[in-house]
């Protein structure tokens, strides 16, 4: 399918007849998916469902074996790997909370900004006022403020989330992938990660893969229901809920 | 802990460690020199030059520590850049024997007669020339590291694939340079050396020169990876190390990184390879053995990983250790206590002697400030409290 010579599509991100199979098992089946720029999607569906591996396909980390996956309309990011992905302006926050523990908060914020990242420019690095207010920035959304010179292994597990959102801030891409960033939380800790993630979906494009479906409620973006990696259903929550399918596979009755 | 206090601490025992070796590179040569043999605070030669040993292990201590400590990366191979390296100033110093050889050939070395060489292989051309070894020293392990890192870490090989083919790398060195064939002295190596830069390499002031040397090397080697570890190049060697796909999906080209320290930790090998040769007077195959890699790395892992000084005083602490028992009726068990160490280390100091010292040190610290914040609570004045 060749559709690189023109923008083939005004979406953000462009998913079209995706499959890929692990030694038989077909984690993702038929999958399309399109993102409009400056959306907010949340992503369910009962585990096993395909949504680490849609993400997986997105970042580069795996080559689907057919299909189309389009950025911004033009770039074919199954030609690209994760460094070239994230260059791009794709931003990824891991399930399981991946923050560089052994270094400070404010470390990590500065690992992730999106500037030089060539050894040569890292090696002869000067941090300038304009990078350390963007980190001051950060630091503020995130609530880590006063927590910016501790080591990101002490934070709390909730504290971690909001780091690695930060991290995802401080890079700056125009899509940001955000697996489940409210696992583990408390609802207190829950309510705010929605707020901060509204926040964000000011100035991004933003796809959120998420269980907690009080959560998905509150961020109140449409749904895409995942199962055997391919598309069960789409629409707002409510639509999406009352979806017969969706309940005997994923909600239950 | 807070960073502050661990650079600080790291600070200080950066400052200990320069000061220390700075004035056993200075004090040790002219103790030698000047006071009279036999008197209680003059160094005798023999021990200068094994004290010159150790500073050249210390140096490849730390480049190992560059590489391992900081980015990961376990070489189980090391020691095939350190011998490189000393078998480029070997070559240098075989061409400096010139007619004073058995067989006093002036161009061949004496192994290439006695192997009938007609004449000398393109390999040796330019070693008569000190700046050319001395750049080769630099050029042979770097370009090597280059070409294995480049494969290796494009292809993502990592961990303890990694470690396995350091060690069939450096293996298959030693093989190599077994060979007689391969032109470089076979089994025997390189050695009756005669001069370097036209100084008896056999004479005391040569000796004293070459460890004051090696111990500017030290100073020098710590500086550079101390310069390395403190960039932002550092922090994002540490990010690889903790995590290394994240670090990529932030947008780094980790196998840039990976190829960039572990070149320069290759160099820094070569550098004290080129020491050592001329200190302990031969090159031989040996120097490639799988083991000596492994034993440097010990080395590390007592010192304490991820602190340079630790490697260095690792290198210098299990080499003074190997030399005092080694030398005893206890010398036929010293490869057992080698190995009880290591695992002694592993299991109790897993952070080595600096970073369990660097740890006690910063907890004990942190125990007085507190002692003082809650004196000064009770005083009334309110301490700010960190979110949790």
């Amino acid at each position: 399918m060749n559709v690189m010579d023109t923008r083939a599509t005004s979406a953000m991100l462009y998913l079209d007849g995706v499959h890929v199979s692990f030694d038989g098992f077909h984690a993702i089946n038929n999958l399309s998916l399109t993102l409009e720029p400056g959306e907010m999607r949340a992503i369910i569906g009962p585990n096993g469902a395909g949504k680490t591996t849609m993400m997986d396909i997105i970042t580069g980390k795996t080559k689907p074996d057919e299909g189309t996956v389009l950025f911004d309309g033009v770039t074919d990011l199954t030609r690209l790997d994760e460094t070239r992905i994230a260059e791009l302006g794709i931003g990824r926050k891991f399930q399981k909370p991946t923050v560089f523990e052994s270094q400070t908060v404010q470390d990590n914020l500065l690992l992730a900004l999106n500037v030089d990242h060539s050894v040569r420019g890292t090696l002869f690095w000067r941090g300038s006022r304009d990078e350390a207010e963007r980190i001051d920035r950060v630091l503020e959304t995130i609530r880590l403020t006063e927590a910016r010179n501790r080591l990101a292994g002490s934070l709390s597990h909730g504290q971690k989330q909001w780091l690695e959102i930060g991290m995802l801030l401080a890079q700056d891409p125009k899509l940001l992938l955000v697996d489940e960033p409210v696992a583990g939380m408390t609802d207190v800790e829950t309510h705010l990660t929605a707020e901060l993630l509204k926040e964000i979906n000011k100035t991004h494009t933003v796809v959120v893969v998420e269980h907690d479906m009080t959560f998905v409620r509150e961020l109140g973006v449409k749904v895409t229901c995942l199962h055997e990696g391919t598309v069960l259903a789409e629409g707002t929550i409510d639509q999406v809920s009352s979806n017969e399918r969706v309940i005997e596979v994923y909600l239950g009755r | 802990m807070t960073p502050h206090m661990l650079t600080r601490s790291l600070d200080r025992s950066a400052t200990i460690f320069l000061a220390v070796v700075a004035a056993c590179g200075i004090l040790i040569p002219l103790s030698n020199l000047l006071l009279p043999a036999g008197s209680f605070l003059q160094v005798p030669t023999y021990l200068v030059a094994l004290w010159g040993k150790y500073v050249c292990y210390a140096i490849l201590a730390l480049s190992i520590d560059l590489i391992w400590g900081y980015c990961g990366i376990l070489s189980l191979g090391h020691g095939a850049f350190f011998a490189l390296g000393g078998y480029a100033m070997g070559m240098y110093l075989m061409r400096q024997i010139g007619t004073r050889g058995v067989y006093g050939n002036p161009v061949l070395p004496d192994f290439m007669v006695f192997l009938n060489y007609s004449k000398l292989p393109w390999t040796w051309y330019g070693f008569d020339m000190f700046w050319f070894a001395a750049l080769m020293v630099l050029v042979v392990p770097g370009l090597l590291a280059f070409c294995f890192g480049w494969l290796a870490f494009r292809s993502r090989v990592t961990g303890v694939y990694l470690s396995i083919i350091t060690q069939a790398m450096t293996y298959a060195l030693l093989l190599a340079f077994f060979r007689n064939d391969f032109g470089f002295g076979g089994n025997n190596g390189l050695t009756d050396f005669k001069d370097i830069l036209g100084f008896n390499v056999q004479a005391e002031g040569t000796r004293a020169a070459l460890f004051a040397l090696s111990c500017l090397a030290l100073i020098a080697g710590f500086l550079i990876c101390r310069a390395i570890v403190s960039s932002k190049l550092g922090k994002v060697l540490i990010a690889v190390r903790d995590a290394e796909s994240r670090t990529r999906f932030l947008g780094y080209r980790v196998e840039s990184y990976k190829l960039f320290v572990f070149t320069v930790s290759a160099c820094m090998a070569g550098v004290a390879g080129a020491l050592y040769v001329p200190q302990v007077g031969i090159i031989n195959p040996s120097e490639f053995a799988p083991g000596n890699s492994i034993e440097a790395v010990i080395w590390v892992a007592v010192g304490g990983r991820g602190t340079l000084v630790g490697a260095a005083l690792g290198a210098v602490v299990v080499n003074y250790a190997k030399t005092f028992f080694t030398s005893g009726v206890l010398a036929p068990y010293w490869l057992f206590m080698l190995g009880a160490l290591f695992i002694l280390v592993t299991l109790l100091l897993p952070k080595g002697i600096v970073g369990t010292f660097n740890a006690w040190w910063d907890s004990s610290k942190e125990k007085r400030a507190a002692t003082m914040a809650s004196a000064a609570a009770e005083d009334g004045v309110a301490e700010p409290k960190m979110a949790e």
